[in-house]
């Protein structure tokens, strides 16, 4: 029969998705394990934390990229709304929550819900268009957010927050604090970001992005990917979906920004440029587009490898380049892929039986 | 809410079988046409489909068969005209509130959800049903699960129909392509439509797959009770299942009535074949 020798999608789907988790908490255990042993370097140990971020990051950008199917290029412009709300949300919440991992958690909901609601307003004008328009405008906005977080003043005081644009002119009473300083950033932030922390975060995205993916709103997402005009031959209302996915997408994004910030003692709106955006871009791609584990473990070696690649000094982005496209040619051949798909021993069966 | 009474259709349109002569009619189109560049695509095009019906649209290749669809669900809107479903108007309407109102159709090119489930693209037409929200979907909450049994155990017996069960989980684009053309008109039905319109279903197959159609089409049709408006060129298929019959040529109706009646009719033996030149 042809028609058992076609793939089964369920197995192969729910088979991922297990292999994802498994690779996540077997990793963190390893990871934590090996940095309470003083096995793993002090520069290694040091970017635990950005790693869960940017992976974190590649999980939220290939909802929109690998799910919708729309290519957004601004997204470490919610990462940065998520950082400076988050660090803001923490530097303020200091007297009230003193125990720093709630004081984490609640900064990282606050910049999700920042991230989110940047994500809303921007989204109104951008899910109108499609295609390269759509990447084009996303670019634009990425860096609009930037230029706002640089010339953006918060203070806090007796008074209550007071903020400026441009200049500042917060005029604080005696006693006050200047919490975000325009271009300088946020600088002196606690650094309460632990790599435990970054691994929960990782984990419930994953979560969030997966059972989302597997439910009515995750199939009208793969619908309009796939189809826009069936999707809407259907009834399937290609705004608010996209709208979801969007928001959604940025959310996560913003709490992996508020992770990522509260592991540097400064923060400023540059770090979060279009590099930056590309850079997500670049796991969710190299990964494999709607492939969350394939993401992550494009995050963390394209996160390592620079680190790694020191020793080779001149040499170090000329070898990235070469990784990077080693690594394309290995995830797309599919001779490649044939040749290791033989070790895999679920294959094997599979293809035994039928 | 129109009464149950003897229906009385708009004077400029054809005669409803009789099984529908008591009930309102599924769709009346009055006067409806199109400008797309300059040109009338679609021109006083008027027709009334009784709630079972199954009505043929046919004409010359460019005829604006397929505008018509295009007006009906909106992906295009009517310059002139309007449209009656179930006796409400769907002026403004976009083509998503189209479907919701009752209007499902599949495409003369196969338009399938290619790299989902063939089971997948049958529960996403099943999205306007399930009522849980994105929180209860992230956090597994009972309702999503009840719902999503539901929806898969209602996805597997439409499937069944056309005993396609057994490749429920088999990416839709990998299907072969009789199959694909099943699993749109599975997907039309999914979404509880009370007018289906075909584009072009035989398109590409060989007589017995066409023989295997028009027992399926019959099947739908008994099943659902649905009105069913279908484009197509095969005449063999457009004679046997259709009870009225509408011919269009250069955007307007030359034609319209029983399958006998339209065979016999000159204008469209003209429109088909041409003018006999005159000596």
């Amino acid at each position: 029969m042809t028609m058992r020798r076609l793939i089964n999608l369920k197995r192969v789907e729910a088979r991922r998705i297990y292999l994802t988790y498994a690779v996540v908490i077997v990793a963190y255990v390893i990871c934590q394990v090996m940095s309470s042993t003083k096995f793993l370097s002090s520069s290694m140990r040091g970017m635990l934390v950005p790693i869960c971020a940017y992976m974190v990051m590649a999980v939220s950008l290939n909802l929109v990229v690998g799910i919708l199917g729309e290519l957004s290029l601004g997204h470490a412009g919610f990462m940065s709304v998520g950082a400076f709300s988050g660090v803001a949300a923490a530097v303020l919440l200091q007297g009230i929550i003193p125990f720093a991992p709630v004081r984490l958690a609640v900064a990282m909901i606050v910049a999700a819900i920042f991230a989110a609601a940047a994500g809303f307003i921007i989204g109104i004008p951008v899910l109108r268009l499609k295609g390269d328009y759509l990447a084009i405008v996303t670019l634009a906005f990425g860096e609009i957010i930037k230029s706002i977080l640089n010339n953006f003043y918060l203070g806090v005081d007796s008074g209550g927050l007071h903020f400026s644009m441009l200049a500042d002119t917060t005029r604080l009473l005696p006693g006050g604090k200047l919490i975000i300083r325009g271009p300088m950033g946020i600088s002196g932030i606690q650094k309460i970001a632990t790599f435990p922390a970054g691994a929960i975060l990782l984990f419930i995205s994953l979560m969030i992005v997966f059972n989302l993916v597997n439910s009515r709103s995750g199939r009208a997402f793969m619908a309009i990917r796939d189809d826009r005009i069936a999707a809407e031959s259907i009834g399937l209302d290609i705004t608010k979906y996209k709208m979801m996915a969007f928001v959604t997408s940025a959310a996560l994004a913003g709490a992996a920004g508020a992770l990522f910030a509260m592991n540097y003692s400064t923060i400023v709106a540059n770090k979060f440029d279009f590099n930056t955006s590309i850079l997500i871009l670049v796991f969710v791609v190299l990964g494999g587009q709607g492939n969350m584990l394939g993401g992550i473990i494009a995050a963390a070696v394209l996160t390592i490898l620079p680190e790694k690649l020191r020793g080779f000094s001149e040499y170090r982005m000329l070898l990235y380049a070469i990784v990077l496209i080693v690594m394309m040619l290995a995830t797309n051949n599919a001779e490649i892929k044939d040749f290791i798909s033989r070790f895999n021993p679920f294959r094997r069966k599979e293809e035994a039986n039928s | 809410m129109r009464e149950k009474t003897k229906y009385v259709p708009v004077p400029s349109t054809t005669i409803l079988p009789e099984r529908d002569a008591e009930r309102a009619p599924v769709l009346e189109c009055v006067k409806l046409g199109i400008t797309l560049g300059g040109i009338k695509a679609v021109e006083d095009f008027n027709l009334t489909v009784g709630r079972t019906e199954i009505v043929g649209l046919i004409g010359p290749n460019g005829a604006g068969k397929t505008t018509v669809f295009n007006l009906l669900t909106k992906v295009y809107q009517p310059t002139t005209g309007t449209i009656l479903l179930n006796g409400q108007d769907t002026h403004g309407m976009n083509t998503m509130q189209v479907n919701k109102a009752g209007i499902a159709r599949t495409f003369q090119n196969i338009r399938l959800f290619r790299n989902m489930s063939v089971i997948d693209n049958v529960k996403t037409a099943m999205n306007n049903e399930m009522r849980y929200n994105m929180a209860s979907a992230i956090l597994r909450l009972p309702n999503y699960r009840r719902e999503e049994v539901a929806a898969h155990r209602r996805a597997l017996k439409l499937l069944s129909i056309f005993d396609m069960q057994g490749v429920a989980d088999v990416p839709a684009g990998s299907l072969p392509y009789g199959a694909q053309r099943r699993l749109e008109i599975v997907r039309a039905l999914a979404t509880n439509p009370s007018l289906l319109l075909l584009d072009e279903p035989a398109a590409g197959m060989n007589p017995s797959e066409t023989a295997d159609l028009m027992d399926n089409i019959r099947k739908v049709h008994e099943m659902f009770q649905i009105a069913i408006i279908l484009i197509e060129h095969d005449m063999s298929l457009v004679m046997n299942i259709c009870e009225g019959i509408c011919v269009l040529n250069f955007g307007h109706i030359i034609a319209k009535g029983t399958p006998d009646e339209i065979q016999s009719n000159p204008a469209v033996i003209e429109a088909y074949l041409g003018r006999k030149k005159e000596a």
